[in-house]
């Protein structure tokens, strides 16, 4: 039972921090946790957009000369996969756990930037209506997910197409770097006191890695997509081979973002794994500090290894000579973490529930394609099966594997905290056993037919060339998997209505989200723990009880909507930080924005000036500096 | 390495009871806003970075004749203006900072308006310098056009950006909205400032002096 102080406290608390119902709360929000919430759903749609997208390419080639659908639909429909699945699905996935877990693992009251966090999650969501309104005239981006020119300039793709996909990820862009900047300063400066940079939870680790990668990383692909814009729209040259330009370095630039986006998807669902492993396997984490140094390497290695896409391309034997080594090279830290992964399994006592069997399921698929990674970072074995189905399955093996499955087993783990309700368990083996075999089925023929020559990238195939029976078997693979993924979203809905309660910590993990109910009030925490560990739960009981008792009266900040600022490296306290209220301006503001891009798309001049104008009033009643009181 | 244990003491002294009762926002180190500009910086940096790793990589696979088409070689005389008057706008900048962290306001009035006055001439000349250009070439005419104009071009928005901010300032300056506790709006578009002048100085050698040092 709570102490009458602790009641009154968190009652006072509740009152300040609580956002009025209605509408508004969902519109001018700035809590992470909804944030959060409203990310991870919002994925999934376009998870499901994607996926379905997949299931149509898959039941056109389930059989030779199929003629469901006509080349240009297929174009269309495997470009938008893959670029719905890497842009909309997976990094604002990460980014919706790391909204709502990353405040909490440290023990702060939101994030640094709670109106920017808002922000960014509207543009996400219409970035995304943005890029997928181009199926309303049928023109969605048809030249793949790295769009190389000169197929996608405006000689052989004169269509919209391409200047959806330009301007549709130049959108998104905003979103992901103001959602890293918020990251890495919220993980800076609102740790709990006591929480030094040697305590930080290694997910927390891994969204700073991640974050700091997308710093450096994104503006190559923004650059790229404006120079392909001015080409296409403006007249001007960078592509243009006869003017001088040259269509090698949109590969360049391309890659330059585009490798460092693997880590960047890869490195979020890392940190999931190191989480739920000690959770599930009753240990601490073998070698805490090789993973957060692994994962600080890989987020740098991984600048260095573009090249490795392009090694078909005809570049000097002497640099292609330096990237295949950096790719072999950026293979030592994912196996320092596979090693520690496995030690902390096998000296722990492993309890197989559902997110435990997700990362199971994680650690073999992920270690296959990293087996076929390590061929390709070979140059002559690339340039043998270089675009075919090989590295359709090998990328499939990296990014299910690497990331889809840690989602889903996150999905599973931390769920309970955010409905306050368990999953079915049973379902949830069904759905992992589905998933797990569903997916192997799909891609594991694929390094087959690759190696028995199929393209990818083609719209149908004829019979007779020893395909026939690997596709199917993919096909039907396809299916298993989303009978699979269904169950979950049947599970997760089923959770809502009946689930078991799941109290403030079912599974007995270490970290400091689990210290709070679930779900957590609005203010997170009645008071802001000192941390002493990096397993603070196992280590000080006092947190147990934190929502009952009030141990530093001082830490409650029950006066103020405000959270504690504290220093980079130890985590000393130095600030009480205010946090703002809620607003309507971030909404208003990426509305603007929006309109700021329609214009471009359409090229009707007045509303880029009326989104302007928007986006700058909105940016105005943001940061218009208070009267100064006293 | 699992369990790593603190000075006890130094972390519970957190609950400085100054702090704590302080008003809310009292600083010791540097502001979040503080810390999101920085990162900010750092990403606008990287566009810098590849528009200009993308102007060597093109020089270079271009061929031995740079500028290419008879263009001549950029004239040095207007950027020799240009470059000095945007570095030193930096100082009143600064002058501007360190005045309002010590509660002047008339400081920070007068440091803006000289960063202004400067900021705005650099502007302008460059404005003249697009007009005489113009007459030899544009971005259409080939590669070397796109890469002239889309950097000076991208670099000549962030002033006018800077230039708005620096307005926006004065404006709330006027209305004593700032003084020797609450400058962090003052302490960013600081930094900002000192970035855009700071990145010219690689444009400046590369879009201006390199065509002179390789024939």
């Amino acid at each position: 039972m709570a102490t009458p102080l602790a009641l009154r406290l968190s009652e006072r608390l509740e009152k300040t921090w609580e956002e009025p119902p209605g509408l508004g709360t969902w519109l001018d929000s700035v809590d992470h946790k909804k944030i959060g919430k409203h990310y991870i759903y919002t994925a999934f749609l376009f998870f499901t957009a994607g996926g379905i997208e997949a299931l149509i390419m898959r039941a056109q080639l389930a059989r030779p000369n199929e003629r469901l659908l006509n080349p240009e639909a297929y174009n269309q429909l495997f470009s938008m996969h893959g670029i719905t699945m890497i842009f909309f699905f997976v990094t604002p996935m990460l980014f919706g756990f790391g909204n709502y877990f990353v405040p909490l693992m440290i023990g702060a009251r939101d994030m640094a930037f709670p109106r920017l966090n808002a922000f960014g999650y509207w543009i996400f969501l219409f970035a995304g209506i943005f890029m997928y309104s181009s199926f309303l005239i049928g023109r969605a981006p048809d030249d793949g997910w790295f769009n190389y020119v000169p197929i996608a300039g405006a000689r052989f793709t004169p269509g919209l197409n391409i200047d959806y996909y330009t301007l549709g990820l130049a959108f998104l862009g905003i979103s992901t770097t103001v959602g890293s900047v918020n990251f890495i300063v919220t993980i800076f400066k609102l740790r709990a006191p006591g929480m030094s940079i040697a305590r930080l939870p290694l997910y927390v680790w891994a969204i700073l890695a991640t974050s700091f990668a997308v710093v450096f990383a994104l503006p190559s692909l923004t650059i790229a997509n404006v120079m392909l814009e001015l080409d296409r729209r403006a007249g001007f040259n960078f592509f243009e081979v006869a003017k001088g330009g040259d269509v090698v370095l949109w590969q360049h630039l391309f890659w330059i973002f585009g490798h460092p986006d693997v880590y960047i998807i890869f490195l979020p669902a890392v940190g999931i794994v190191s989480t739920i492993i000690p959770a599930f396997t009753r240990r601490r984490i073998i070698g805490y500090v090789w993973l957060a140094l692994a994962t600080m390497a890989t987020a740098i290695i991984g600048f260095g290894v573009w090249v490795h896409h392009m090694f078909a391309v005809g570049l000097p034997n002497l640099s292609m000579a330096f990237f295949s080594a950096a790719s072999m090279l950026i293979t030592i830290p994912s196996g320092v973490q596979i090693f520690a992964w496995i030690a902390t399994i096998i000296s722990g006592r492993p309890v197989f529930k559902t997110p435990m069997l997700f990362i199971m399921g994680f650690v073999f698929v992920f270690v296959m394609g990293g087996v076929t990674g390590v061929m390709f970072a070979s140059v002559p074995f690339d340039q043998q099966i270089t675009d075919s189905y090989f590295v359709v399955a090998h990328f499939h093996y990296v990014l299910f594997g690497g990331a889809v499955f840690p989602i889903f087993a996150a999905i599973h783990y931390w769920a309970p905290k955010m409905s306050g309700r368990m999953l079915h368990e049973g379902w949830g083996k069904v759905s992992f056993w589905l998933i797990f075999l569903g997916f192997n089925l799909t891609f594991f023929p694929m390094h087959i037919a690759g190696l028995l020559g199929m393209p990818r990238r083609i719209y149908t195939y004829h019979g007779g060339l020893g395909w026939d029976v690997w596709n199917l078997l993919s096909t039907i693979g396809g299916f298993v998997l989303a009978a699979g993924l269904l169950v979950v979203v049947l599970n997760f809905l089923w959770s809502l209505r009946a689930g078991a309660p799941a109290g403030s910590d079912p599974w007995g993990a270490p970290d400091l989200e689990w210290a709070t109910s679930s779900p957590p009030p609005h203010y997170n925490f009645l008071e802001i723990p000192t941390v002493r560990s990096n397993t603070p739960l196992w280590d000080q009981p006092e947190l147990r009880e934190m929502g009952r008792r009030v141990h530093d009266l001082q830490r409650t900040m029950a006066e103020g909507h405000v959270t504690i600022g504290t220093t980079v490296v130890d985590a000393e306290p130095e600030a009480i930080l205010p946090m703002p209220e809620s607003t309507f301006v971030p909404v208003v503001t990426a509305i603007g924005v929006t309109g700021i891009f329609v214009g471009f798309l359409t090229l009707i001049y007045p509303v880029i000036v009326i989104g302007g104008a928007i986006a700058i009033g909105g940016l105005q009643a943001w940061v218009r500096p208070k009267e100064i009181v006293g | 390495m699992s369990s790593i244990e603190a000075p006890r003491g130094r972390a519970l002294a957190c609950t400085e009871p100054a702090l704590i009762r302080g008003p809310a926002g009292l600083h010791r180190g540097k502001a979040p806003g503080w810390w999101g500009m920085v990162f900010l910086i750092a990403t606008e940096a990287m566009f810098f970075t590849i528009l200009l790793t993308s102007y060597w990589y093109l020089r270079f696979r271009h061929g031995p004749v740079w500028p290419p088409d008879g263009i001549a070689k950029p004239e040095l005389f207007l950027v020799s203006v240009m470059t000095p008057i945007l570095l030193v706008s930096s100082a009143p900048m600064h002058w501007a900072e360190l005045g309002i962290k010590k509660g002047r306001i008339w400081q920070l009035r007068l440091g803006l308006a000289l960063t202004f006055a400067l900021g705005g001439t650099f502007l302008g000349l460059q404005a003249v310098e697009y007009l005489t250009k113009v007459k030899e070439f544009t971005p259409t005419t080939d590669v070397y056009g796109s890469l002239f104009f889309a950097i000076t071009g991208f670099h000549g928005f962030h002033v006018f950006v800077g230039l708005l901010m620096n307005l926006w300032l004065q404006y709330y300056a006027g209305k004593r909205r700032f003084d020797a506790e609450h400058f962090l709006p003052v302490e960013v578009v600081t930094m900002y400032w000192h970035f855009v002048d700071a990145v010219w100085v690689f444009i400046f050698a590369t879009i201006y002096l390199s065509p002179h040092l390789w024939p």
